[in-house]
């Protein structure tokens, strides 16, 4: 079970308080009757579905209830971090070199 | 090759089962084939086979990373059954169940396609509603599927719970007596004995680390831990991983990659008769001919490629299996796994050509492609062979995405299935 940390409670709980909400920082259109069928396509339905760190949504939906953004790996299934939604996108380098500095020593 | 048949069986008794041959051999690659196949699966493996034998090509090689039928073909719970709701997925997964019931004879393999009925049961309102209309549509196709009572479900499979006061009460349930299961690992050999039979090269242990694309655009070949492979055509049915392969050639797919677990109970003497899935609880129940109950699960909520999956989520189906059967209460469970499924918007699959020239894709299969694989790989070879749609999987390109004509078997069942 994944442990996972609520920007908000600023606590770390199990998984199963939480709901995942799927690819973060994709934006709304702001006019959407100028976009084109191929640029709709891409809104609605094409995700990046990376291996490896993967920015995502999540909710604390048995707790605060709020939305909040995470970083994870999808190969370990790790957490980089979680941040408040109207935090801007944390900078991918940055949070793996933190990582790479708290892995214990081979 | 050896053909199997009782006298060979006979022969090889007589002489102490030492002089059967290697079923296929563990080929390296040439530089150049008319066909690239990523992904030595079912999906992949059969159409190799039927390029082979239907359409005369055989310079192909199909690549795998790991072994063959070590994906999602060597980990599913072997459901095969043909009750969707749209025309088009009708018509794609009857297509199927036509080949699953020749199989064994076309690949001169026991494949074990055994066809003891799947009873799907509903457990509310909207179960029973939504049943039902699949019911009158599958029939409209001319696909069997008949509503069974609570009462005819238990004649049916006698272990199950039909109490009013039951956790999950049964009010009913869809039945499809031609579908059944099949034993998967044969599947992928009998297709890779099959296909390099005919002169299919099936190059394991080798990741494709991208697709080749020249100057026009067109493929020009596959970079592989061994080296650049050249071919005009290439064709990937890598499941949980083609959208990264995908991505290698500049096309973004549709699709995303969830961990799907099954496990395994210790071996019982003959109990279950038939496939019961509760696609309201997320539990599907067999019993393989070993013996072993094998439960399916549902997929986890996060994307993920770590081929693990979450306790809860087998927790959860344990605890529901254990309430819609109490017979089973106190049976232990021996191991659980998981694979990697690669998820489309509107649960149908993307099977054809792509934007790419010479680039082919049969994946989005979800967590129900296993079903599928004669029907999917013999249309795909086709298309690889003509270079055109194949009149079954021409509805599933990946331009539905773009044009909005989607095939929403996700809407229509409600769950991922
Ligand atoms: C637990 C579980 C239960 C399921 N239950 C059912 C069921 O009951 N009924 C049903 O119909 N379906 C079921 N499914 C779904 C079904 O297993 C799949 O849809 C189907 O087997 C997919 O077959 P495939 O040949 O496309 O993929 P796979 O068998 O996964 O083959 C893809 C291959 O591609 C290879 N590959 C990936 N990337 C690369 C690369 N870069 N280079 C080279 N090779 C690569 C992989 O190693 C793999 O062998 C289940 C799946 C799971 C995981
Ligand atoms: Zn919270």
């Amino acid at each position: 079970m994944l442990l996972v940390h609520c920007p908000y409670c600023d606590e770390t709980l199990p998984e199963l308080e939480f709901t995942y909400g799927g690819e973060a920082h994709i934006a709304r259109p702001e006019n959407p009757a100028d976009k084109t069928d191929d640029e709709w396509r891409d809104f609605l339905f094409i995700r990046t579905n990376v291996k490896g760190p993967h920015f995502e949504r999540w909710r604390h939906a048995h707790g605060c209830g709020r939305f909040f953004n995470a970083v994870r790996d999808t190969v370990s299934d790790r957490f980089l971090t979680t941040y408040k939604a109207d935090a801007p996108r944390p900078d991918l380098a940055v949070l793996l070199a933190d990582a790479s500095m708290k892995e214990p020593s081979k | 090759m050896t053909h199997f048949s009782a006298l060979s069986l006979l022969k090889n008794a007589l002489t102490g089962q030492k002089n059967w041959q290697a079923q296929w051999p563990d080929s390296q690659p040439k530089s150049e084939y008319d066909v690239v196949i990523v992904g030595a699966g079912g999906h992949g493996l059969g159409a190799a086979h039927y390029l082979a034998k239907e359409h005369g090509i055989t310079n192909v090689a199909v690549i795998d990373k790991g072994w063959l039928g070590g994906g999602n073909t060597g980990r599913n719970t072997t459901i095969i059954r043909s009750n969707y709701l749209y025309d088009e997925s009708a018509k794609l997964y009857d297509h199927a169940v036509d080949l699953w019931e020749g199989l064994s004879q076309d690949l001169n393999y026991n494949v074990m396609f055994s066809r003891r009925g799947v009873l799907m049961l509903a457990h509310n309102v909207h179960d029973v509603q939504s049943f039902q209309r699949h019911i009158h549509s599958n029939r409209l196709n001319g696909v069997d599927n008949r509503w069974l009572t609570p009462q005819e479900a238990k004649e049916f499979c006698p272990p199950l719970n039909i109490s009013p006061n039951a956790r999950y009460p049964v009010m009913g349930g869809a039945l499809q007596m031609r579908a059944g299961t099949a034993r998967h690992d044969a599947v992928a050999w009998g297709y890779a004995r099959s296909a390099s039979q005919r002169g299919v090269d099936i190059i394991q242990n080798c990741p494709v680390t991208a697709i080749r694309r020249g100057p026009d655009g067109s493929v020009e070949g596959v970079e592989t831990a061994k080296g650049f492979i050249r071919a005009k055509k290439v064709a990937v049915s890598a499941a949980g991983h083609t959208s990264v392969v995908m991505d290698s050639a500049g096309v973004r797919m549709p699709l995303e990659s969830y961990p799907l677990q099954a496990l395994v109970s210790e071996p019982i003497k003959p109990i279950f008769p038939c496939v019961v899935m509760s696609n309201t609880v997320h539990a599907y129940i067999s019993q393989s001919d070993k013996g072993e109950l094998v439960i399916g699960s549902g997929t986890d909520q996060y994307t993920s490629y770590s081929q693990r999956g979450g306790l809860p989520l087998i927790e959860h189906t344990v605890a529901a299996i254990c309430e819609i059967f109490p017979i089973f209460n106190r049976m232990r469970m021996l191991r659980k796994w998981g694979g990697i499924v690669d998820v489309t918007p509107d649960r149908s699959p993307i099977l054809g050509t792509t934007p790419v020239p010479g680039l082919y894709v049969n994946c989005g299969w979800g967590t129900g492609g296993f079903k599928a694989t004669p029907g999917a790989a013999h249309t795909l070879a086709w298309t690889i062979a003509k270079g055109t749609p194949h009149d079954i999987n021409a509805p599933f390109t990946l331009d539905r995405f773009r044009t909005g004509r989607l095939i929403d078997e996700a809407a229509a069942a409600a769950v991922a299935h």
